[in-house]
Parts: structure tokens; sequence; C-alpha cells
């Protein structure tokens, strides 16, 4: 049986949604690049809005492995981090263009996940979680000791990209904010195509069959660990594309790039967002940061209050914001 | 290089051990038991060191501390379970996995409100400080402490499960705790002792470990990626395995420091990651599955 006959036959969930929502889900992919496009002027600051991208795609990236393809990862930081620190040595150690660096640190990141991916798939559940963290900090200690490439603690710097050429003669001014804000929404926005034709095409369905009971996806006869892999490297390379965007955004690498830090956080603004639902990310990353920038102005300590409301969200909301939308929604529909 | 140095630095390997086959003992029994990884218990290892900090300098007696935080931090795991962790009971397993991270980050923050950002030095009492002439080298006595405390704790937990009522209880229930609560077994009272038992092993564990490492909120953090490789190698649910990979893990990290410090932290994933391949399942772990 082919993976076409299964998914056409048999899709995981029923996905026949109430016209609204048809409708919603057909446009997911140019409503969201229209919330993105007048992000900058709806919020307080304009490097609010640049964030809430590069976390909203790296949250993007996120999801695909842990909402649909059900598997939850605390190591992808790595994969951020080496998108990151990959295009901003190619720029400052090898002189590349920021294109050419971009596709280093994109594939980079991937062929890191591809290893990173089939160590931790032999395991399953709980252990998946551990592994992967442990891989990440495995990547993390790496950085950290080969200083002479990666500035060590001081971080990664020196490879400022002024003016981004394109072809043709043209250029985008990378110092105008709002021009660099559309730069790496070009970016998002081919990422939320591409994973949106992901989500709707048969291997989408597979993912999904993958998350919602294993041994009878195996049954029906799908290569399990391959569409894990699979799913696994996609993400990976997600998350490296959304660390080569913060790269050239900030034009300087942190360290923390790589920490454990950066992997929570992707997994919080994912719960909160909604995890399997496709504007669940972005919604996750947007309310996650407008916290921290609404409490960081009168307390250091913010990241007290984001924990506080992540176990709560855990506890009584744990399908996220969007999630529980979709939820209430559908129940007054069939009431 | 000569003998006596590599021997020096074998013991100093098992003492890092020892402090690791605490924590990840803590972390395979809850897991055994409750069937659920405890994200916070980096974070609670850290608690666990202000703790000891904490009750040291009210008493002035490191012994006070050795014996009043893990108790102290023991009851604080039983309410997290009493009050966070069992709502969640008949969820996904991620569920309590994602909360007790989220606890975990709180409670890094809250000891930064309370005790300040910058790490804090814990010094051993003065019966223990200097070294002791073993024959074939002078070796720090708290060290060997350690090694002597975490033996009885061993052998306590040995007996306590293996001779005990109580044990046996534990052990069934890890089994099957359906059938124990068919047979009438308070089988709730039973994890909330477990969880607070396990909280209590990684507190004494930090306490313990506070002399040898700087005390600072973000010490937690390590510690955790050290107890999941440590019980990734000796499989998940081994009281043995976390024993026997603890220590060889504190020996493999001691002796690269030795030849090569850089390495030092590496190795230890470099060592998880081959076992992954050859053994998914742990030195003493059942195949999945099974």
């Amino acid at each position: 049986m082919t993976t076409t006959d299964l998914a056409a036959g048999q899709g995981v969930a029923p996905r026949t949604l109430p016209k609204a929502g048809a409708a919603l889900d057909r446009w997911r992919v140019p409503l969201t690049i229209a919330v993105l496009a007048v992000l900058p002027f709806v919020l307080p600051s304009q490097a609010l809005a640049v964030n809430v991208l590069i976390y909203g795609l790296f949250t993007v990236g996120f999801n695909l492995l842990f909402g649909y393809t059900g598997l939850l990862s605390f190591g992808h930081a790595a994969f951020f981090g080496t998108g990151a620190y990959l295009t901003g040595m190619a720029i400052a150690l090898l002189g590349f263009g920021w294109f050419p660096a971009m596709l280093t640190g994109i594939v980079g990141a991937s062929l890191l996940s591809v290893v990173i991916g089939a160590l931790s798939i032999r395991t399953r559940g709980i252990y998946f979680c551990m592994v992967t963290l442990a891989l990440a900090q495995l990547v993390y200690y790496v950085a950290l000791q080969a200083s002479g490439w990666t500035g060590g603690e001081n971080g990664l710097r020196g490879f400022t990209v002024v003016k981004a050429d394109l072809i043709g003669g043209f250029s985008v001014n990378l110092l105008n904010p709002l021009a660099k804000y559309y730069f790496i929404m070009f970016f998002a926005a081919l990422a939320l195509w591409f994973v949106s034709r992901v989500l709707n095409s048969p291997f989408g369905a597979a993912i999904e069959a993958v998350r919602e009971n294993e041994t009878r996806a195996r049954a029906c006869g799908f290569d399990v660990e391959r569409t894990k892999l699979l799913s696994f490297v996609l993400s990976g390379a997600l998350c490296g594309l959304a660390g080569t965007l913060s790269a050239l955004h900030l034009s300087i690498v942190p360290l923390d790039a790589l920490g454990v830090h950066t992997s929570s956080i992707v997994v919080m603004m994912t719960m909160l967002g909604g995890a399997g639902s496709f504007f669940g990310p972005f919604v996750g990353a947007l309310v996650f940061l407008l916290i921290e920038d609404v409490a960081s102005l009168w307390t250091t300590h913010w990241q007290l209050i984001v924990g506080i409301v992540f176990i709560l969200f855990v506890l009584f909301l744990p399908k996220g914001i969007w999630g529980s939308l979709i939820q209430i929604v559908r129940r007054r529909r069939a009431s | 290089m000569d003998l006596e140095l590599i021997l020096m630095q074998l013991f100093s390997g098992l003492a890092l051990g020892a402090i690791l086959v605490m924590v990840a003992l803590g972390l395979t029994i809850v897991f055994g038991m409750l069937g659920i990884v405890n994200f916070a218990h980096g974070a609670l290892f850290m608690v666990g060191a202000y703790a000891g900090l904490w009750v040291a300098a009210q008493t002035g007696s490191f012994w006070w501390a050795l014996i009043v935080a893990p108790l102290a931090v023991g009851v604080l795991g039983m309410l997290i379970e009493r009050f966070l962790i069992r709502p969640l009971y008949g969820r996904t397993p991620d569920d309590p996995l994602l909360l007790t991270f989220g606890l975990g980050y709180v409670l890094v923050e809250a000891v930064r409100i309370t005790f300040g950002t910058d790490g804090i030095p814990f010094s051993a009492p003065d019966a223990l400080q200097g070294v002791v002439d073993l024959g074939v080298g002078y070796f720090p006595i708290y060290r060997l402490f350690v090694m002597g405390v975490v033996a009885v704790i061993l052998l306590l937990l040995w007996v306590a499960l293996e001779k005990t009522r109580f044990g046996l209880i534990v052990r069934a229930g890890a089994r099957d705790p359906l059938i124990m609560k068919v047979l009438g077994v308070d089988v709730s009272r039973l994890w909330l002792l477990v969880f607070g038992l396990g909280v209590g092993l990684t507190a004494l564990g930090g306490v313990l470990a506070a002399p040898m490492r700087n005390v600072s909120p973000e010490m937690g953090t390590l510690v955790l990626a050290e107890a999941f490789v440590v019980t990734v190698i000796g499989g998940m649910g081994s009281l043995l395995g976390a024993v026997v990979a603890g220590l060889l893990v504190g020996v493999a990290v001691s002796m690269t420091a030795l030849f090569a410090p850089e390495m030092a932290t590496i190795v230890m994933f470099g060592l998880m990651a081959l076992i992954l391949l050859v053994r998914p399942q742990g030195l003493f772990g059942r195949p999945a599955g099974a």
C-alpha cells in the first residue's frame, strides 16, 4: 500500500471542517502572511515584531515535529544555533555573501538534524526528550570549546550585513528596520507555504498517523522510522532557517542561541499557542514575547511570570490559546 | 604520566560519580514508579544546595544542613506531586514532563530572587577539610566522605526496597499499580512518598555537591543533562543501572579531564551516543516493548 492510498482512504482526523473553518484552513498561508505584514505597525516596537517573526518561524519548525508528529524534543536550540553560527561563520571567516551564507546555515542545520534525529528516534517516548536535550548540550559544549571559530562565551561577532544584494542590481538596505522586517518576512512566508504544502501532502497525513497511533501506522505499512526521521530533518531545517535569519538580524550570535534556554522557549511558545495547529506557533510566539516585553518593564525576573503562566497552561489549557479557541468554536457548532 | 596521578583522578571521578548516582537514582525511582520524567530534577538539586547553604548559615553546622535540607526539599517534592502532578495522571506522559519543566524555570527564578544571581562559595566543615594519605597518594577527605555517605544511602535504599514490606509494595506498584489498587493499597499515597524520596535524594546530592562546585542558580541545568545521560546509559528505571552508569560517567569525565580537559564534558555525551547506537535500552534496561 502506498502512502497516497492510505491518506486518501483513511485520513487520521476527519478533515471536514465547518464552512468558516474550512475557508480559514484553505487560506491559512495568505492569512498568516497578511497578519505578519501589519505586525510592525500594530506592536509596540518593531524589534518585537522581528522577534515574533523569527521565533514564530522557529516555533513553526518545532511544531512540525512536536505538534504534528508527536515527538517532544528538548534540543531544538541545536538547529537554531547551528543555523545562526554557520551563517555568521560563513560570512566572517569565509567571506561568503548573505545568500550562500544562509544556505550554509540551513544545510548545516539539516545535516546535524540527520545525525541527532537518527540517534534520538532509536528511543521513544520519554527517552526521546532526554536524548535530544543531552545531544543539544553536546553541541553547546563543542561550540563553547571551539572558541577559535565560534568566539566561545563571548558569542560570534563581526559579520554585519548592511545591504543584501538581490538579482538584477536591486538591493535591500538592512539598516532600515522596516526593510529588514520585510526581507526576513519573505523567507518566513516561503517557509510557511512549504510547511502548509507538507501538511496537506500524504506525508502530512503520515506524520499525524504516527502521532495518533504508531503501532497502527506501522501495521498499515508505513516506514515509521523513516517518517519520523524525515519529519525531524524538515523540522531541523526550518529551525536552522530561523537561526540563520536571527544571525542576519542581530549581526551577532550569542552562545545562548545553542543553550537550554533557547530549546525551552520554543517548547513554551508551542504550548502557549497550541501544539499541532497551523496558527498556534505564531500566536504562542507573540504571546510569549508580549509577556516578556511587558513584564520585563517592571521586573528583571520576568521568567518567573512566564514559568507560572506556562504551568497554568499545562494544568488548565493544554491545547494552548489557538487550540482551545478551535475547540470552543467546534463545540458551539455541534450543540 | 605517573600512576599516582591517574589513581587520584580515578578517586575524584568516583566522588563525582557518587553525586551523579544520587541524582540519577532520584530520577529513575520516580520514573520507574510514576512513569514520569521530572524535568525539575536539576532545579531541585540546586534548591537542595541552596537549602543546605541556608540551614548551614542559620545553624552554623554543616551536619544539620546535611540532614534538614534534603528532608525539607523532599517535603517540597511531596507538595509538588500532590498539587501539581496528581491532576495530570491519566493525560499523556508529555504533560507532567512539561509541567515539571515549567516548574524548573520557576524554581530557578525564585532562587535568583531570594539569594541573588551570583554564585556563592560553600565550604566543607573543618573536620572534613584537608587531605588523607591513602598509601598511593593524598586524597581530599571531603570527597571520601561523599563516597561514604552515598554508599550508606545506597545500602539503606537496598534494604528498604528489598527487605521490607514497604519495599515490596513499592516494587509491586511499579509493576502494576492497578492490581495494587485492587488489593487495597493506597497507591496515591505511595506515589506521594516515592516522589518525595526521589526529590530528597537529588537534594541530598545538591548539599553534598555544594562544597565541590560553586553554588549558583544555573547549577541544575548541567546536572539535569548529566542525570539524563546517566539514566540513558544505565537504563531508565533500573536502580543498578543508575549506580553503575553514574560511577562510569564520573570516572570517564574525570579521566578525560586529565588527558584532554576541554573534552571532559563532551566525552559523557559521546558515551551516551555510543550506548544509543549499540544498546538503545541502556546497559541494564529492559528492551523497548518488554
